[in-house]
């Protein structure tokens, strides 16, 4: 069986996060970029199948030169290979463009069984290119699952949803997992030594067959006018109980519009 | 206003390559998980048994025990992401680390380097992965800086061999599965893989510690313990058997200091950022910021001193007198890094809210073993002198 974990290269939510002055995108250049948290769920539940069955785990990503790392993480972690879509036209790629380039770049990996990604990005954090790609292969999409059996042919898979619900779908399928299904793994050293070793593949849009045009900013069907920095945290109050301190936090409370 | 972290000045993750990177970042990730959480309670109470068999399990997971060795589950990493590990792990405390040089580079490494195939198979295997802990017993009651002298004797009965004698200070003996004992012999020192199961070892733990708490340090008390034939290191004899396990270790705490004084210096900006006094962040004060700057500096030195001794271990050109000069500096200087820090923190300084006089207590112990900073003075004096004065 062949599993894909999508891994998506993030801007680190521990730094400060800053916008391209000229175009609003997220500056992934300036910042230590990570594999975005979210996606190492991913990642690890790839691997726990693998490990308890016969399966081979690709780890694609899409974006700029810096990306590579999150697929040399995931490698590190255990998947067997990765693969990487860069190409100058893919800046300021909007959710859209994006399922359209990873479709085409999971057809071309070919085969797959199974596809897991995060439940969403921790920059973008739409969490709708899981959707978009089941609907572009045409494949049953599970989203938000927090426990996952693989069984012949099929998946059966806990959404926590509003409801909970458990689903069964047939494979291929796509299933977006969240951050309750496990325990991600640390790359052991081993893993670490042995990912320099695993092939990485790098495809360009012309490689994939996509058109440059149709991916992009000037693609893009939003765009982003303004951005606004968040404001500076300011120093807490302390309430000194006088015995009306209750009154007062209700009053605090209700002044920020909480109650 | 945020400053610049006080180990990026000079850049110096330039001076590693993507593998030492993921290798640090992992072992601090783990450090911030499994230890920064639990460290102040561990410190306070003493670490448990049951903890360091805990700790080490997760360790030998990740591929810290033996680290730098090769075969028998050891990961074979290089020496500079051996060091890189220990200043992760030396961040959390001093206490974690030395949990991983006495497994790695003492126990391990004796039986690496001077066991038989079957004593390799028998136990490092099981220590890789954290399943079965070592210590390693050099130092006696009277015997420190000088281990010469050591009573501990090793006689011959019939093929059997019968130990006799003491040890003291012995990290991890309370807990032990296996003891690297060094003890003399009528053709001069030998090691022994002593099964801490053996009739006549006891190993009591040693109380009231002030410094190095969350470790277990013990004594090993050998009373007629009777071994078979193959009990013995094969492939040493003589004091450079136990030397050369001393030298691995040590070279892990040229960087492993750095990365206790690493971490005061990063809870003391913070502090003096958010610490007002006279109506100013304290941080913004000639005085302090004077202090800081000192102390960033001989950080930094530090490092470039450790990564250029890695360098040279990683091409089997590091000399012992090389390795002597990186401790003896670096657990100074880390020592005086976190006793400054203490000042800075005034009265917070001294509780365990805060890291800094857990580091600097535990320096002490760093700075005492694996060589007093004394002797390795006179090592040093003797490469430049060619006159031993210590022996
Ligand atoms: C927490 C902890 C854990 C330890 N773990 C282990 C372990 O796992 N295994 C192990 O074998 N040992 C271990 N040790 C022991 C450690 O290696 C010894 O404490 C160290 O070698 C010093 O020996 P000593 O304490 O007997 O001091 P001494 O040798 O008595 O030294 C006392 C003082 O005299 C100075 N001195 C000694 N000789 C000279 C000289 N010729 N000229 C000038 N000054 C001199 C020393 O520098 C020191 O200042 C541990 C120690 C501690 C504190």
């Amino acid at each position: 069986m062949k599993i894909v974990a999508l891994v998506k290269h993030v801007p680190d939510a521990a730094a400060d996060r800053t916008f391209n002055e000229a175009d609003h995108t997220t500056d992934r250049t300036n910042v230590d970029g990570i594999l975005s948290e979210l996606d190492e769920y991913a990642v690890e539940a790839a691997l726990k199948i693998a490990e308890s069955g016969d399966a081979e785990v690709v780890a694609l990503t899409m974006g700029p030169d810096a990306a590579l790392d999150a697929v040399k993480r995931a490698l590190q972690m255990g998947a067997d290979s990765g693969a990487h879509v860069a190409d100058d036209a893919l800046h300021g790629s909007d959710a859209v463009a994006t399922s359209a380039v990873l479709a085409a770049a999971i057809q071309k990996i070919g085969d797959v069984d199974l596809i897991l990604t995060g439940m969403a990005s921790t920059d973008g954090g739409m969490s709708v290119v899981p959707a978009m790609l089941a609907e572009r292969l045409g494949l049953a999409h599970v989203g938000f699952v927090g426990e996952l059996n693989v069984e012949a042919g099929s998946v059966r898979a806990r959404r926590d949803a509003d409801v909970t619900e458990t689903v069964e779908a047939a494979l291929p399928a796509i299933v977006s997992v969240t951050d309750q299904i496990n325990e991600p793994r640390y790359p052991s050293f081993k893993g670490i030594m042995a990912a320099k070793k695993k092939p990485v593949e790098t495809w360009s849009l012309a490689d994939l067959g996509v058109d440059a045009g149709t991916v992009g900013l000037a693609a893009a069907w939003t765009t982003v006018e303004t951005v606004t920095k968040r404001p500076e945290r300011t120093q807490g109050e302390i309430v000194t109980d006088e015995g009306d301190g209750g009154a007062k936090l209700v009053e605090f409370l209700a002044g920020q519009k909480f109650v | 206003m945020t400053g610049t972290s006080p180990l990026d000045l000079l850049k110096v993750d330039h001076l590693l390559d993507d593998e030492e990177t993921a290798i640090q970042e992992t072992v601090r990730r783990f450090v911030d998980d499994h230890v920064r959480p639990h460290i102040a309670g561990w410190y306070e109470d003493g670490l448990s048994p049951e903890t360091v068999r805990e700790v080490a399990r997760a360790a030998g997971k990740l591929g810290l025990l033996g680290m730098h060795l090769t075969g028998y589950g050891c990961a074979g990493t290089n020496a500079v992401s051996y060091g890189l590990a220990c200043l992760e792990l030396e961040a959390g405390d001093s206490g974690l680390r030395s949990l991983v040089s006495v497994q790695g580079s003492l126990a391990m490494y004796a039986i690496w380097r001077f066991g038989s195939e079957e004593q390799k198979q028998r136990w490092l295997p099981g220590m890789a992965a954290g399943e079965l802990i070592g210590c390693f017993g050099l130092t006696e009651p009277d015997f420190g800086s000088n281990p010469a002298g050591m009573r501990t004797r090793a006689r011959r009965d019939g093929s059997d061999w019968v130990l006799d004698g003491t040890k003291m200070w012995i990290t991890n003996g309370t807990v032990a599965d296996v003891a690297v004992v060094w003890a003399q012999t009528d053709d001069g020192i030998r090691g022994f893989a002593v099964p801490t199961d053996t009739p006549g070892f006891s190993a009591p733990t040693i109380g009231r510690k002030l410094s190095l708490r969350a470790s277990v340090t013990s004594e090993l008390v050998l009373d007629g313990v009777r071994l078979p034939a193959d009990a013995v290191l094969p492939d040493v004899t003589g004091l450079r058997g136990p030397l050369s396990c001393l030298n691995e270790a040590r070279f892990g705490i040229v960087f492993g200091a750095l990365g206790a004084a690493r971490d005061c210096l990063q809870a003391t900006l913070e502090y003096a950022s958010d610490r007002e006094v006279f109506d100013r962040p304290l941080s913004s004060f000639q005085l302090t910021q004077a202090k800081l700057a000192d102390m960033a500096l001989e950080l930094q030195k530090g490092f470039l001193l450790a990564m250029h001794l890695g360098r040279l271990k990683d091409s089997h050109r590091l000399e012992h007198r090389q390795v002597s000069l990186g401790k003896l500096n670096n657990v100074r200087e880390a020592l005086g890094i976190a006793r400054e820090c203490r000042t800075i923190l005034g009265a917070s300084g001294i509780t365990l809210e805060y890291p800094v006089l857990r580091h600097a207590n535990n320096l002490e112990s760093v700075l005492t073993y694996e060589g007093t900073s004394e002797i390795h003075q006179l090592v040093i004096g003797q490469a430049l002198t060619g006159s031993p004065a210590f022996s």
